[in-house]
């Protein structure tokens, strides 16, 4: 049994890494800025990139269903490897329903999505002022979740490096490339 | 069939073409004024809540008809309070210098049918352009809809200036779409 994920599940996970932490540093960043041309281009450009990373969010899915990763290591305590399982879990969900908000709250403020510029993404929901308020709070809450969740990721990958010495971050590295 | 309706269509036109019916009171409550544009290649559409209007328009004398109507530019819903703040100031419609868009009617020009062509000059933000707009007339028992849409470019009135100035986040064309609703005067 391979002790690595396979070369198309470490390429999603850090292609997904970078998409993420730049959708949630540019979010941020822009949605304190004044209203301006440069604060509709970021913003286009921040809906873009969130319709890029739910697309991929499910070919990511679909590719861990089909392919089993390699298994926690014996050594790991059951309510930890619970743990990993279940904060997992909640990264695969935030980051299918942190998006999806993104989509629903621009319906709702009148901002249709149009991918790149060219492809229009169908308003789930018509115009409604208070109900785009009430997503834009849903959506930041659960993007200061996803901070959590993600934060605790990392955290465990250096635990497990440094101070358990087992092979869990090793095994999402770039591997040789026999290891397939 | 087609006849039949054709008949009645032309007894119900002739008695209104004689009386002369002139379609003077504006119902503001009842119509409205909305734009639509495009930001970064999406539609966007709002609207203004204040304005008045002026009319007389006889369906039997349609070249001797008058327009006037005066939009509240600080009355834009553009769909969030922060882009409302934006277009109200100097860089957009300066409404503390400028409060209102002016329009009036230089002639009236039948289409045939329903349908009229409507040209004037508008005057937004110290400058005045010339416009022509399509309208159609329904008349709904004692009333009357006009309906029309016509396009500006938002530069030739200086609507965005500055950074504002270039078209590739706000395009330069604006379509101006109004539905008055009228009461027919004696």
């Amino acid at each position: 049994m391979s002790t690595h994920y396979t070369a198309t599940a470490k390429s999603l996970h850090w292609l997904m890494a970078i998409l993420f932490f730049g959708l949630l540093g540019l979010g941020f960043y822009m949605s304190g800025l004044p209203l301006s041309p440069e604060k509709l281009k970021l913003y286009s450009w921040h809906k873009w990139a969130g319709v890029s990373a739910f697309l991929l969010v499910w070919l990511r899915l679909l590719w861990r269903v089909t392919h089993r990763p390699p298994a926690l290591p014996e050594s790991m305590p059951k309510l930890l490897q619970l743990a990993a399982h279940a904060g997992h879990l909640a990264l695969y969900g935030l980051m299918i329903v942190i998006p999806l908000s993104g989509w629903l709250m621009s319906s709702a403020k009148g901002f249709q999505t149009v991918w790149f510029g060219i492809l229009p993404i169908p308003d789930l929901l018509a115009k409604d002022k208070e109900l785009g308020n009430l997503l834009l709070t849903v959506h930041q809450s659960l993007n200061l979740l996803f901070i959590a969740v993600i934060a605790g990721h990392v955290g465990a990958a250096l635990k497990h490096h440094f101070i358990d010495k087992d092979d869990i971050l090793a095994r999402m590295l770039p591997a040789p490339a026999t290891e397939n | 069939m087609q006849r039949f309706t054709l008949a009645l269509s032309l007894a119900a036109a002739l008695p209104l073409a004689a009386q002369a019916v002139e379609y003077s009171q504006i119902q503001a409550d009842k119509s409205a004024i909305n734009f639509a544009y495009k930001q970064m290649g999406v539609s966007m559409d709002g609207k203004f809540s204040k304005f008045a209007a002026q009319l007389n328009f006889d369906p039997a004398k349609p070249t001797a008809a008058k327009a006037t109507l005066d939009v509240q530019l600080a009355s834009i819903d553009t769909g969030s309070s922060e882009a409302d703040d934006e277009v109200a100031g100097k860089q957009w419609f300066n409404t503390k210098a400028f409060p209102t868009a002016h329009f009036a009617s230089s002639s009236v020009k039948a289409l045939g049918g329903n349908r009229y062509e409507v040209a004037g000059k508008l005057t937004i933000k110290g400058r005045t352009q010339d416009v022509v707009a399509p309208v159609s007339f329904t008349a709904q028992g004692n009333q009357g809809v006009f309906a029309g849409s016509f396009a500006i470019k938002r530069a030739d009135f200086a609507i965005g200036e500055g950074a504002w100035a270039a078209f590739d986040t706000v395009a330069n064309e604006i379509q101006i779409k109004f539905h008055i609703l009228a009461n027919a005067g004696k």
